[in-house]
């Protein structure tokens, strides 16, 4: 078994193991209510919300949850925790609970928390457990804003909710559209394919010299 | 992609020698009793029924005041210069001030009665929902209960398309057509095509559906609701 510093299982998540661009997990949320940025932060954070409880709490009760029943228990405690925070963002932020509408219950179905639950916080001590739901909630945080803010300067021409451009922009709309979702998840992992690349390439050519 | 092969913790955790298998294929080597399995889940689950429990106490009482602040505010929005209103309710056919004894209040279609600073009834607010593009649109509009003249209209409720379908609310200059509008029904017909028939109401330019929804909302809302009210409004209790 690879032992891991950590700080190791904070970092990966955010980088190296990033959920979105690199694992290609919990793209559901990611492509259908990241078109502002405002959303994405909204829906980043009840998904941290949810990932950091469940950890703490599976890797606390880790070894009285029989194995025969765990992915159960895993899910039940999910949707416990995603049913809090639905209540909670009515409650405290109904503006945006309104714009996320079915996607905030979908968080339960999330394979990124899942996967958490059963790759780390069930086999790993309590605080290394929230260190990676940490680590894993900001990385997809990252990647959820930074689709956010793609897609809402180019399909609305705000940031924010800030206008960027004169008032002749003409916004591309389909940015905003489940269409630009596609196309900006494709373009920010090839840009991140291409970045992987060039660094390989040029350690290849180091080595060689 | 680049091969990476530490990257996937999955893969790695697998062959973790202090956990046994979890798969079909290998016998456990001790069963757990179906009793244990099911009380660990039942306990679970009490658990977290009664946590939703509790913070559900907590939560409802701001959503619901929330819920009803924002129903006010519409009513004030589509029946412009209303100092107060009245909610009537349709029972039976018929227009009553309050609900049958034992009978809840939100199974009821209701019917906000606005009133001036003197006292004079000016519209009558009712909200309607109907499929749009995506979803039920829901709307509240204002009108005069005796001509039907449309005074204002507000959407409550729509899941229409971002950037298109949501400009029924998101777009001044088509909400704006909405208000005071002294002939009904309305028509919804293409941006720039109208020959200054009143009831034209200009749809927007590539959310035809989403326009029609409303337009269709407010005839149909009009349609229903101006027979009941011409049976009369109750008198206020005093």
């Amino acid at each position: 078994m690879r032992t891991t510093t950590p700080s190791q299982d904070f970092i990966r998540g955010i980088w190296q193991e990033n959920p979105v661009l690199i694992q290609m997990l919990g793209l559901c949320p990611a492509l259908a209510v990241t078109n502002t940025v405002k959303n994405a932060l909204a829906m980043s954070a009840a998904t941290f919300f949810v990932l950091c409880c469940s950890s703490v709490l599976i890797s606390t009760f880790k070894s009285i949850i029989p194995k025969e029943v765990r992915i159960s228990s895993y899910i039940l405690v999910i949707a416990t925790f995603v049913t809090l925070a639905d209540m909670m963002l009515q409650a405290y932020a109904p503006v945006q609970h309104k714009e996320l509408g079915a996607f905030i219950a979908l968080i339960v179905v999330n394979c990124m928390i899942l996967g958490r639950q059963e790759a780390f916080a069930s086999r790993n001590k309590v605080y290394r457990s929230l260190l990676d739901a940490v680590g894993t909630g900001i990385g997809f945080t990252i990647a959820l804003v930074m689709m956010g803010g793609f897609r809402e300067i180019l399909g609305i021409g705000t940031f924010f909710d800030i206008p960027l451009f004169g008032p002749n922009f003409e916004p591309w709309v389909v940015m905003v559209l489940p269409a630009g979702g596609f196309l900006t998840l494709g373009f920010i992992i090839l840009g991140m394919g291409v970045y992987e690349q060039r660094k390989q390439a040029r350690q290849a050519h180091g080595e060689a010299a | 992609m680049n091969e990476r092969p530490d990257r996937d913790p999955i893969e790695v955790q697998v062959v973790d020698p202090s956990r046994p298998n979890s798969g079909d294929d290998a016998p456990a080597e001790k069963q757990v009793s179906t009793l244990r399995l099911v009380a660990t889940l039942a306990v679970a689950g009490a658990l977290a029924g009664l946590l939703i429990v509790l913070v559900n106490l907590h939560t409802k009482p701001i959503i619901d005041e929330y819920k009803a602040e924002q129903l006010k505010l519409a009513i004030y929005e589509v029946l412009p210069g209303v100092s107060r209103y009245r909610t009537l309710y349709l029972v039976d056919g018929s227009l009553s001030g309050e609900v049958p004894s034992g009978a809840k209040a939100t199974d009821f279609r209701q019917a906000y009665v606005g009133y001036d600073e003197a006292g004079q009834m000016k519209g009558v607010a009712v909200s309607r929902g109907e499929s749009g593009f995506q979803d039920v649109v829901q709307v509240i509009f204002g009108f005069e209960a005796e001509t039907g003249i449309l005074l204002g209209m507000k959407v409550l409720e729509s899941k229409e398309t971002p950037g298109l379908g949501d400009k029924i609310f998101k777009d001044q200059n088509f909400v704006d057509q909405f208000f005071a509008r002294p002939q009904t029904p309305l028509a919804a017909i293409k941006a720039g095509s109208g020959k200054g028939a009143p009831g034209e109401i200009d749809a927007i330019t590539g959310a035809t559906i989403s326009s029609k929804v409303v337009v269709s909302i407010i005839n149909n809302g009009i349609a229903e609701w101006l027979p009941v009210l011409e049976q009369g409004i109750p008198e206020e209790a005093p």
